[in-house]
């Protein structure tokens, strides 16, 4: 079956990027734009894995990641942290909530989808 | 010299206690009994030889002589040496260091001194720098863009067989990502040529919507039209002045608003009870049954030529400036924040009262203004947010035997202001400050 991973971004044009690689790697990809409601849309899409900016409108992708650990039903869930800022606290922060990897801005598409095939297999 | 000051006192005195004559000390040590009168006037800096002479035929131990004037440089050098965490400094030796070198201990003193102050000024500007707003979100929007090009420009390299409409899509995603890079970018440079100079800034979208308005007088005669709504996005579009889509947006709502604020308010009522009435907002209120907020911000739409300058502040319950028309005689600060004691501010803490007080700012030709100041709720309170406030200050010049009560003193922001005894100031001024 084919997986599903939902990506979490406020940018259209990356997200019309990322999802095209990610289809052609054989990924059923949704998306989801702002903050608030990401989390509804955690549990409505039940992807296999996440894809999670940190800047975004409403709540930041840290808010949002504590509230996926937080849920047991998600603790497990492979989560890729993407942000805009290359600091080391970010990094830290990301870790500290339990992100599975995490991606700096901007990223090749070939590390996208070495990080990607490598949390789970599509 | 502060320190060898001391010196020069400590010999002369002690030459006089001894009944000695300055040409006698002079010619016992072998200088000039001139080069001694300067050394004993603190006019000469004396070196460590012949300090030691001096304090030999004077019967003192050089250290009395040299103490008071060394005891500051030889603390300096310590805290230079420990600054440096070092073990390599002979701490044991730093008074004969002082007293041998004095030039030289000098100067490592003063340079340890300049170092520290540089270091509190870099402290400083990162400071700044990684909590500005601007420069954050003109970051993150260059490195949005840089990511979403990337990204698309590699899909057009790297994909064989890459649909023509897919290629078109992405094409036009990697125009408009370079034309937001290319803002974003400018944007910066902006930025960063403006910031040796601490009161320059990037020119954020609210100034940009304040030059748009300017270069119309805060008069656009097709707002006036009942159509003239119509208009807004073309007007927006072509204005020059407008140059990012944070300003055009704030354009576009402040030029509806305005748009709706002529149909309820028509200019010819308006000039119709200003005629009656003059330039008095709670007479006009009443006359016109409309409500503060709205007569202010059409006044500032009333002809300059005919009814004079009109200025109106409008902030919102953080003290942030969201709109400004400046008059002749009252300045309005662009980056700083304004004075704390603008009658505009007391509106945020009595919502329910007006406010009507002449001004004066400090230190400007005093040309004193009238203000009236109201607040708006511009949204209610509900059980989960508290209501949303803005305050509003209308500004006109004051006309002789207006209001007679002496104007109130209030400044520009702190930083020009003069103003010396003040509750208010946030920081220090550049004008009182010692050089």
């Amino acid at each position: 079956m084919t997986k599903r991973v939902l990506l979490i971004e406020d940018e259209p044009n990356i997200i019309e990027a990322v999802s095209f690689i990610l289809t052609r790697d054989g990924w059923d990809v949704k998306t989801h734009s702002n903050g608030h409601d990401a989390i509804d849309a955690v549990h409505y899409r039940t992807p296999d894995l996440i894809i999670l900016d940190v800047m975004l409108p409403g709540r930041s992708g840290f808010e949002i990641l504590q509230d996926i650990r937080a849920d047991q039903t998600l603790a497990d869930m492979p989560v890729l942290m993407l942000t805009a800022r290359g600091q080391e606290k970010d990094r830290e922060m990301a870790q500290r909530y339990g992100a599975s990897r995490y991606m700096t801005k901007p990223f090749s598409n070939a590390e996208l989808l070495a990080n990607v095939r490598e949390l789970i297999a599509p | 010299m502060a320190q060898s000051q001391l010196i020069g006192n400590r010999i002369r005195d002690r030459r006089l206690s001894l009944g000695l004559k300055q040409s006698e000390l002079a010619r016992q040590v072998g200088i000039s009994p001139s080069y001694l009168n300067l050394i004993e006037h603190n006019r000469r800096r004396i070196g460590g030889k012949t300090l030691l002479a001096l304090a030999e035929y004077l019967q003192v131990e050089p250290a009395l002589l040299s103490e008071g004037a060394e005891a500051a440089l030889t603390e300096g050098l310590r805290v230079a040496a420990h600054s440096q965490n070092s073990h390599v400094a002979e701490l044991d030796r730093t008074e004969e260091f002082a007293g041998r070198f004095p030039g030289w201990a000098q100067v490592l003193a003063a340079l340890h001194l300049k170092a520290e102050a540089l270091e509190q000024t870099t402290k400083t500007l990162t400071d700044r720098l990684a909590n500005d707003p601007h420069l954050s979100a003109s970051l993150h929007d260059v490195i949005s863009s840089v990511t979403a090009i990337r990204a698309t420009s590699s899909i057009l390299v790297e994909t064989k067989n890459l649909e023509p409409e897919w290629r078109a899509r992405f094409h036009r995603n990697i125009n408009e990502d370079s034309r937001r890079l290319a803002e974003g970018a400018e944007a910066l440079v902006k930025y960063l040529e403006g910031a040796p100079d601490t009161d320059a800034d990037i020119r954020s979208p609210l100034d940009e919507m304040h030059a748009f308005l300017d270069a119309h007088d805060y008069m656009l005669p097709v707002l006036e039209k009942s159509n003239g709504a119509a208009a807004v996005p073309h007007l927006v579009a072509q204005a020059p002045e407008l140059k990012t889509d944070s300003a055009r947006q704030m354009a576009q709502r402040v030029l509806l608003q305005a748009h709706e604020d002529a149909q309820a308010l028509p200019m010819r009522a308006l000039c119709q009870a200003v005629d009656e009435v003059g330039i008095q907002p709670d007479g006009l209120a009443q006359r016109l049954n409309v409500t503060l907020p709205l007569l202010f911000r059409r006044m500032t739409a009333l002809p300059t030529t005919i009814y004079g300058p009109v200025g109106l502040v409008i902030c919102d319950a953080s003290g942030t400036i969201v709109f400004r028309k400046p008059i002749p005689g009252f300045a309005i600060p662009h980056a700083a924040g304004p004075c704390a004691l603008w009658p505009l501010f007391q509106t945020l803490q009595a919502p329910m009262q007006t406010f009507v007080t002449p001004l004066e700012q400090a230190g400007r030709q005093p040309e004193p203004v009238m203000s009236y100041a109201a607040a708006q709720v511009t949204a209610p309170m509900s059980f989960d947010t508290p209501a949303q406030i803005k305050g509003y200050m209308l500004l006109v010049p004051r006309r002789q035997g207006q209001h007679a009560a002496p104007p109130q003193v209030v400044g520009t922001s702190c930083r020009i202001c003069p103003v010396a005894q003040c509750t208010a100031r946030r920081e220090a001024s550049l004008l009182t400050m010692a050089v």
